[in-house]
């Protein structure tokens, strides 16, 4: 080879290399920023931060367990709606539909996807809450009102609600992932139950058989994003740091109180106290995410073996 | 059972589950219908020219989201300077000399950072550059942007990259060409179009996003060009205009979505179909 | 002795391309028929048409009928599921279910419904495995993953997953293509010894195969069937001079 195409060479390298840790550079210094600036309440409070039921921030009272609380309980809500839609939509689409039928919807179920979370909160607060209160409340609640979660006042505003807007917006990301696991199960696992006489449903279980931990890696993909979406969640919970029994209550989430409180932030311990609960979810996200990406994986080298 | 009994009811509980799966999929298409009739719907009667060019006035005396609009697409365009040369590259080292440890971790990292939720980002450039300026700023929003786009364009753009037939470049290896000059010459071009529809997507992820703009480009009441002032946004203007108590916000929230989601619908149909002709 | 399948003036589309030409065979009851010709002939797209496999693929097309037990098995009101369950299938990569050993083999009774309580069911598996000559390797491991099995013992465990259901045809699309000689002449063994149950047909890229488990053997070429005739006289004294030419390895 040519000396200026070795120089060339390492000079077109080196370019690439500086892009690419790039992103490196990112993911560090953005752990290292939220933990600088998180220290006066990790120093204040230490692990009390985590178990804390209060949120005073006029009294410097920090405990982010409502917080916490909210999360969880939203995204469990958000789950429960979502994996078995999602889960509906990518059989029908790989496993049950003609190619024809199944293009132009797998195409709408992208676009839901495309659609920007304040537009789902805006959609939120003028069409599902109302519905939630006038219909969904009134009936959960003669059927299933002596549960302790349907219980309480009715405003169309709160932690349903908040699950429900959250279950759209993680229904196509897990049926994409879904799809894209079904697609990989090799053809000879539907040809071997076909032939043995399997009906239609039956060879779709085989298929699902194949695929279960891709699915379950699925699943806590949407649970990372169920965990950190924001926007739409901060419009419909209520903002409201309580915990509480009942699923028509106002309740609050991480990524909603940095939303609605980021910028009004000013006093030092209270900037610090958002901060800390942004690592928070940003290690927790990390962990969900990772662990999903590990399930996924196991699926396409399975397929890929055999 | 008799034999003809269990045939029939296995092909029952076929039928069954394809009409279950299939009322899914009719449910999934019927929330975008909804949603997307109740934008246009609502959004169609509140759209006038004023609406587009004004900036934002005392509630009763209209008023619009021109300053918005504008900076939206300040901030879109700054974040797509800083963003898509970082990404591409960084896809361009993925695809090209990203087998090794390093290009792993870059691959992973990545990964990571993308599933990262957007208003950590937020957060992060808070830290970065609004507390040090001391202010909020359209640069700070452009920087949060770019931040979210680097690794899906760089992801994307390794894909692409990766759906080049190896014969090509080792074509050009053949003939003596250092590898710079494979990559720039044969390579990128071939990947080009892919590259690009993956650029058009993440732009209209971004100028969805309205977390991470919150607090680092803030808001403005004004037409603003000055990338180191607080900038308004279309995606905070229909958060603002949406939990504000008036009716009349309620009506521009619904008509800047209109023209937020009209746009990302644009962009993405567009790809749909130039990609389709394509592969 | 009576046929079992009647194919008459078969031809097969993939969209526009034209796979099989008018295709009249008869496949006799009890007996194996080899298919025999080089790669890309239609052996493999034919033997799939005998179970509506092809089905699985929406631009395939079929004219002609095909008569299995004198029943057009392409008639509109034909039932795919009771039809592949009598026409049982082997293919060419074995393919078992991430499952023990076990429940590959009692998949088919089950979801058939075929065994009457959990000792039936035991017995079926344990004829079905058996009658594919695996008894004594897999007896003391009925509950580990098939996965663990070898190339050739999960070909076997295929074969008793197919006779679980108790086809009355099996199709064997190169049933031995990826395994070793040992292995493959396990399976040939196999194969003479289940024609006495048994209608078989199997597709081969190996000509002593061929010879060696068929009574009758089938060359197609180009998606057009050259000749049928006893596998002896194929071998020996073909009618055909293309089929002389292919046997010789004068070309494919």
């Amino acid at each position: 080879m040519s000396k200026t195409g070795t120089i060339g060479d390492s000079v077109f390298r080196t370019i690439l290399i500086i892009f690419a840790a790039t992103i490196i550079v990112i993911v560090v210094a953005m752990i290292a920023m939220m933990v600088q600036n998180s220290l006066p309440t990790i120093r204040e409070f230490g692990l009390g931060f985590l178990t804390g039921r209060r949120w005073q921030p006029a009294s410097d009272i920090f405990g982010a367990l409502p917080f916490i609380y909210g999360t969880i309980v939203s995204s469990v809500i958000a789950l429960v709606l979502a994996v078995p839609l999602s889960l509906g939509i990518a059989i029908f689409l790989v496993e049950q539909a003609p190619q024809k039928i199944a293009r132009p919807i797998a195409f709408m179920v992208e676009l839901l996807a495309a659609i920007p979370s304040v537009v789902y909160g805006l959609w939120g607060i003028f069409v599902l809450a109302p519905f939630i209160r006038s219909y969904l409340g009134p009936v959960l609640q003669s059927y299933l009102g002596w549960l302790p979660l349907f219980q309480g006042r009715l405003t169309g505003i709160g932690m349903l609600t908040g699950g429900m807007i959250m279950a759209l917006m993680v229904t196509p990301i897990v049926t994409a992932v879904v799809r894209d696991v079904l697609e990989a199960v090799s053809t000879t696992q539907r040809e071997a139950a076909l032939a043995l006489g399997a009906t239609k449903w039956e060879t779709t279980t085989i298929v699902l058989g194949n695929a279960a931990s891709g699915i379950a890696g699925a699943v806590v993909l949407g649970l990372g994003r169920a965990l950190g979406e924001t926007m739409a969640v901060t419009m419909v919970i209520g903002n409201s740091p309580q915990i509480s029994s009942s699923l028509f209550e106002p309740a609050y989430t991480i990524a909603s109180v940095l939303a609605a409180n980021f910028a009004e932030a000013t006093d030092k311990l209270y900037l610090s106290a958002l901060i800390e609960m942004g690592l928070v979810l940003f290690l927790v996200t990390f962990i969900v995410n990772a662990f999903a990406k590990l399930l996924v994986i196991r699926v396409a080298r399975r397929s890929g073996a055999h | 059972m008799s034999n003809e009994a269990v045939h029939n009811r296995r092909k029952l509980i076929s039928m069954v589950m394809t009409t279950l799966t299939a009322a899914c999929a009719v449910i999934a298409i019927a929330i975008l219908t909804i949603i997307l009739t109740y934008i246009g719907y609502k959004g169609v009667a509140a759209i006038n020219w004023e609406f587009l060019v004004e900036t934002p006035k005392p509630v009763g005396e209209g008023g619009g989201i021109g300053n918005a609009i504008v900076g939206s697409a300040i901030m879109t365009l700054l974040a797509s300077l800083i963003g898509l040369p970082i990404g591409i590259g960084a896809g361009v080292y993925l695809a090209e000399f990203g087998d090794k440890w390093f290009g792993s971790t870059v691959r992973f990292v990545a990964d990571t950072l993308i599933g990262v939720p957007s208003i950590i980002v937020g957060i992060f450039v808070y830290t970065l550059v609004v507390l040090p300026m001391t202010r909020q700023s359209g640069f700070a929003g452009s920087l949060s942007l770019a931040i979210i786009m680097i690794p899906i364009v760089a992801r994307t753009t390794e894909e692409m990259i990766r759906l080049v037939p190896k014969s090509m470049r080792e074509g050009a290896l053949a003939l003596g060409a250092p590898q710079w000059r494979v990559t720039w010459n044969i390579v990128l071009p071939a990947a080009a179009s892919g590259i690009a529809t993956g650029a058009m997507l993440s732009i209209a992820r971004i100028s969805g996003e309205t977390a991470p703009l919150l607090f680092t480009a803030l808001n403005s009441r004004f037409y603003n060009f000055y990338v180191d002032q607080p900038m308004s946004s279309l995606t905070v203007q229909i958060y603002n205009f949406a939990t504000g108590p008036f009716e009349v916000e309620h009506q521009m929230a619904w008509a800047a979505t209109l023209i937020l989601v009209g746009l990302i619908l644009v962009i993405n149909i567009l790809v749909r179909m130039f990609t389709k002709k394509k592969y | 002795m009576g046929s079992k399948i009647r194919i008459k003036n078969m031809d097969f589309f993939y969209g526009s391309n034209q796979a099989l030409f008018d295709i009249s065979l008869e496949i006799p009851d009890r007996q194996v028929m080899a298919f025999i010709g080089p790669s890309g002939c239609g052996k493999s797209t034919f033997l799939r048409t005998l179970n509506r496999m092809n089905d699985t693929i929406p631009i395939a097309r079929l004219t002609g009928t095909v008569e299995i037990d004198g029943k057009d098995i392409y008639a509109p009101k034909t039932d795919v599921v009771a039809l592949r369950r009598k026409v049982g299938m082997v293919f060419q990569k074995s393919n078992p279910f991430p499952k023990s050993i076990y429940e590959n083999v009692a998949y088919g009774i089950r979801i058939n419904r075929m065994h009457k309580d959990r000792a039936d069911l035991d017995q079926r598996v344990e004829k079905a495995i058996r009658d594919a000559a695996l008894w004594d390797e897999v007896k003391d491991r009925l509950n580990t993953s098939a996965f663990g099995l070898s190339g050739g013992q999960q070909q076997r465990l295929c074969i008793a997953r197919a006779l679980a259901v108790q086809p009355e045809v099996v199709l064997m699309d190169e049933p031995a293509s990826a395994l070793d000689p040992i292995a493959t002449q396990k399976i040939e063994e196999l194969v003479v010894e289940l024609k006495k149950s048994y209608t078989i047909a199997i597709v081969t890229h190996n000509m002593q195969q061929a010879a060696r488990v068929s009574d009758r053997t089938a060359f197609f070429m180009l998606g057009k069937l050259i000749e049928v005739n006893p596998t002896e006289k194929m071998f020996t004294n073909p009618d055909e001079k293309l089929t002389e030419d292919y046997i010789t390895g004068r070309f494919g």
